[in-house]
């Protein structure tokens, strides 16, 4: 196996609050092969969003780093300089935001937009930026390029300002892009699109994609390998059919139960009991203990960390390989 | 486009013949318009003969018509007060403050624009929170007072500018301007700064909360994540967005330094259009009042009309009235 | 574990009124957090029990004709050459002693700015409920007019209003009229942000279904929103009373410099800045220096608690 483009070592983010420091990301630690697509999954309020916020170095004040390394092609990135991080950005590592709508200035043309992010990563005059950003745009499946680059955003639907967002994301060919809910704010119908789109353009550009999202269907279809993330920690990471045929992970399994399947027609939807635990209020131990239907003794005094589980890696003291300590 | 700017013609023909009603009422029932004009020793029927030469006596929806003609015309009258028509003396001392007013108000957004960027991109700097702490106090200081204060200090004890007058001016027959000599410039100085302080301050801390705002949207995120640099993010992405209110605002605020000039004006005994309606208050002389009333209400309704126009140059959305999308 | 956070089911039982928010633990704890806050509020009460107090704290009474003494005039500071220890921060042209006149002046600028507000709040609230709650061509009305004067500044519809009151009363002296066209006039350039506020509200809670029910039941339903509506209003309303008040005294200050206030024989602290303002070239700085930064002082420090009052009742908007 070749050595991997981004390595995450026990990332922890936090949020300093006046009633003490919330620990929203807690000691992550994953890698992304090239070109590898790596689903990251989980709940609202799991960490995944924040945990691809912290490798891009853009976390909103007060929330930061609190520990462990993010490692960019062999290069240490988590505590470079503003400047040369900035310089990562867009260039090495491209990003895909949640929402398309908001995602682009509404005061400036898409091709305005286009080549000034060309520009800043790559040394082109303008009618290289402008062809090469008509370029892009008929990659990403925008018809009548060479007009619509002068269009301004609101002159686009949802599905067609995502395109655009990839574009922008892929401009400076990167190795890495990261897409943060790409499509829980479309339409359903352009939902499957935009996936098929990303996967393409990134595979043709040779990027690697970490694809956060809480839709399990996207990732099975869209990923390689997925991590599973529950109140900010990693619980189950493996390749994508694994974790779907075979969870390790009590709550891995709950998730993929309630998935709506077309085999499985009629059938009441299982349902995990309760919710995810809010930050203020982790339990000691395992996370997800008051919710596991096969909690024991240690799961509620030691916190698990990710173990060999045949196939995959689970956070769970069922694969514990000696014998529970009393 | 032009839908939009017809329909706000019609807005502001309608906030002319609101104030033209409350002009006219003014005129008419406050005071008896007769008595000021004639003395004591004026008969009953004398007075009743002029009551009606006057048109007094015509049904008040004539009355009403007849005002706003003459309005139309620039004719208000003759003041009560100084027996001179009321158009020839507010021409007359309408350039000292158009003037005055202009030159506040270039000041107050040439150093008010920049320390509104300045304090919200560098939020937690030293300087930014002294403007702040400046600013508050400078709203918290009536003008009259920062006149007084600015005359104690720069006339009275250091004795290097004037405190009273235009200082000398050039007559261009249509224009009386003080901005060609060394003296008019000089007497500009202090009413210039005293008028623009109050103004300076609420565009310095609209630009701030405006940026904070932006600077905390998704495509000023994304645009980061897309590496560009420190300086496109924000004067060229996050800038141009705080343009708008900024637009509106001062807009609106060319206005009240017009109105505001009144008390520069006393202050500094500056010939001005506010130091003759003041007066007028004074000695109730309602011909000047109802014609500077009008005439307030004109201005902002044709500043107003520039705003919605500048509107348009700034933003594409309302420019292209929605445009088609894709 | 006491500090744990609180469910749900705790959150839901407690009373999330009015008072309950102010006495929660934010309020206060911002207010404690934040000593100029704090200083801010020191200033305001103590500007206001010496207004309140003025007659018997003041070492002077300024409208007292017998007690002035010519002999007195333009002394200066008591710390100055020539100063007299019986006036700490001097006298003016009539022998009137400075920080006296402060005192009473600050009673007028205060009085004129509390009544305003109330004025101007009582209309604003009314007419807001009434335009929200009956909506129709009233309420379009009332919001046009809204919008029409919100355009104007205060100053211009204060002096506007002031002119044509005393149009309308002919002969009656300005002296003894003063004190309520200040309060009509500048209470009237403040009620359209109460109205607006309180419409806005008012449309929320109209549909609503216990007004419904109310109506139902046959309890006029005006009567059943006022007690519903105000509550939720309270807080932007004090915010909003707060900031005004600091406009107001500086409104108040403002026409009677101009002339169009308080008289010379009741004066406010505009009253008094605009008499000092004669004497700064002839080197008697202190009649209108002192008056002048009492102003300031009192409306910076109103200022401030406004801020903090805003912030703390709209942790949004922070």
């Amino acid at each position: 196996m070749s050595d991997p483009l981004l390595q995450v070592r026990d990332l922890v983010v936090e949020f300093p609050t006046r009633r003490g420091t919330l620990t929203a990301v807690d000691k992550v630690s994953f890698d992304i092969a090239p070109g590898e697509v790596l689903g990251v999954v989980g709940e609202s309020g799991a960490g995944k969003s924040l945990t691809g916020t912290a490798i891009i170095n853009l976390l909103e004040p007060p929330g930061r780093i609190g520990g462990g390394e993010v490692i960019l092609q062999g290069e240490r990135i988590d505590n470079l300089p503003q400047e040369e991080m900035r310089k990562i950005r867009g260039k090495r590592i491209g990003m895909v935001f949640q929402d398309p709508l908001t995602s682009l200035n509404p005061l400036y043309t898409i091709g305005e937009q286009l080549t000034e992010t060309i520009q800043t990563h790559m040394k082109l005059t303008d009618a290289a930026a402008r062809i090469r950003a008509i370029e892009l745009l008929s990659e990403v499946g925008i018809p009548a390029p060479e007009s619509r680059i002068d269009a301004y955003p609101h002159q686009f639907s949802g599905g067609m300002r995502q395109r655009v967002v990839i574009a922008l994301a892929l401009a400076a060919n990167p190795v890495l892009v990261l897409a943060d809910e790409p499509t829980t704010a479309l339409d359903v119908s352009v939902q499957a699109q935009i996936i098929a789109l990303l996967k393409k353009t990134c595979a043709e550009h040779g990027a690697a994609v970490m694809l956060i999202t809480h839709d399990m269907g996207v990732i099975a279809e869209t990923a390689d390998r997925v991590a599973v993330m529950y109140a900010g920690r990693i619980v189950e990471i493996g390749p994508v059919r694994e974790v779907i045929k075979n969870a390790k992970h009590p709550y891995t399994d709950g998730l993929m139960a309630s998935i709506p399947s077309l085999t499985h027609e009629a059938e009441r939807l299982a349902q995990i009991e309760g919710s995810m635990p809010r930050l203020t209020a982790i339990p000691d131990g395992c996370a997800f203990h008051p919710r596991c239907p096969q909690a024991f003794d240690r799961c509620r005094r030691e916190r698990p960390e990710l173990l060999d589980a045949d196939t995959t890696q689970a956070a769970c003291w069922l694969y514990a390989k000696e014998e529970a300590v009393t | 486009m032009t839908a939009f700017i017809i329909r706000r013609l019609l807005q502001a023909v309608l906030v002319m013949l609101v104030v033209a009603l409350i002009a006219f009422l003014m005129f008419r029932f406050v005071g008896d318009p007769i008595n000021q004009m004639v003395g004591i020793e004026t008969t009953p029927e004398q007075r009743e003969a002029l009551r009606v030469r006057l048109g007094l006596r015509d049904p008040i929806l004539v009355q009403l018509a007849r005002f706003i003609w003459n309005a139309a015309q620039f004719n208000f009258g003759t003041s009560y007060q100084f027996k001179q028509p009321v158009s020839e003396m507010i021409l007359q001392r309408m350039p000292a403050t158009l003037e005055l007013s202009m030159v506040s108000a270039i000041f107050a957004l040439i150093v008010g624009i920049p320390m509104g960027v300045y304090t919200g991109i560098r939020r937690e700097a030293w300087l930014s929170k002294l403007f702040l702490t400046v600013s508050l106090v400078g709203i918290s200081l009536p003008p009259f007072l920062i006149g007084i204060l600015l005359i104690f200090i720069f006339a009275v004890n250091l004795q290097i500018l004037p405190s009273f007058g235009r200082g000398q001016v050039v007559d261009l027959g249509f224009w009386s301007t003080g901005l060609l000599t060394v003296s008019g410039l000089k007497a500009l100085i202090l009413p210039a700064i005293t008028l623009g302080l109050f103004q300076l301050t609420l565009i310095m801390r609209l630009v701030r909360s405006e940026m904070l705002e932006v600077l905390r949207t998704d495509y000023i995120k994304f645009a980061r994540a897309r590496g560009l640099t420190e300086r496109a993010v924000n004067f060229g992405h996050a800038l141009k967005n705080t343009m708008i209110p900024v637009i509106t605002v001062t807009g609106l605020q060319l206005g009240s330094i017009i109105a505001f000039a009144i008390i520069t004006e006393t202050v500094f005994q500056w010939p001005g259009m506010g130091l003759l309606f003041l007066q007028s208050v004074q000695n109730v002389d309602i011909p000047i009042m109802a014609a500077y009333l009008m005439l307030i209400a004109f201005l902002f309704v044709v500043i107003n009309l520039i705003v919605d126009i500048l509107y348009t140059v700034v933003d594409p959305r309302v420019r292209l009235d929605g445009g088609a999308a894709v | 574990m006491t500090s744990g956070p609180e469910t749900r089911a705790e959150f839901l039982s407690k009373p999330h009124g009015f008072t309950t928010r102010v006495l929660d633990s934010d309020i206060l704890h911002s207010f404690k957090q934040s000593k100029l806050t704090m200083v801010a509020a020191f200033v305001t009460l103590a500007f206001i029990i010496g207004a309140a107090f003025a007659p018997w704290i003041a070492p002077h009474n300024p409208f007292d004709m017998a007690s002035i003494d010519l002999m007195d005039s333009l002394l200066p500071p008591a710390w100055e050459e020539g100063g007299d220890s019986r006036f700490p921060l001097g006298t003016d042209d009539q022998g009137r002693d400075i920080l006296s006149g402060i005192l009473y002046g600050a009673r007028a600028s205060l009085a004129v700015g509390f009544a305003s507000v109330l004025f101007a709040a009582t209309l604003g609230i009314t007419l807001g409920l009434a335009a929200g709650y009956l909506g129709g061509t009233f309420g379009t009305i009332v919001m046009r007019i809204a919008d029409i004067q919100l355009t104007f500044p205060s100053i211009l519809i204060a002096l506007l209003i002031d002119g044509v009151v005393h149009g309308l009363f002919e002969g009656v002296s300005r002296a003894d009229t003063a004190y309520w066209v200040l309060i009509v006039s500048i209470g009237l350039s403040f009620w359209v942000q109460y109205a607006r506020t309180v419409r806005a509200s008012t449309m929320v809670e109209r549909n609503k279904e216990y007004v419904q029910a109310a109506r139902l039941i046959g309890i006029p339903p005006g009567l059943i929103m006022l007690r519903h509506v105000l509550p939720n209003v309270m807080g932007p309303v004090l915010v909003i009373a707060t900031i005004n008040l600091a406009v107001a005294i500086i409104l108040e200050a403002t026409l009677s410099f101009l002339g169009v206030g308080m008289p010379s024989t009741q004066p406010s602290l505009g009253t008094l800045i605009d008499i000092g303002q004669d004497f700064l070239f002839s080197g008697e700085w202190w009649i209108t220096i002192f008056p002048g930064f009492a102003l300031a002082a009192l409306v910076l420090a109103v200022n401030l608690l406004g801020d903090w009052l805003r912030d703390a009742l709209n942790p949004k908007l922070r």
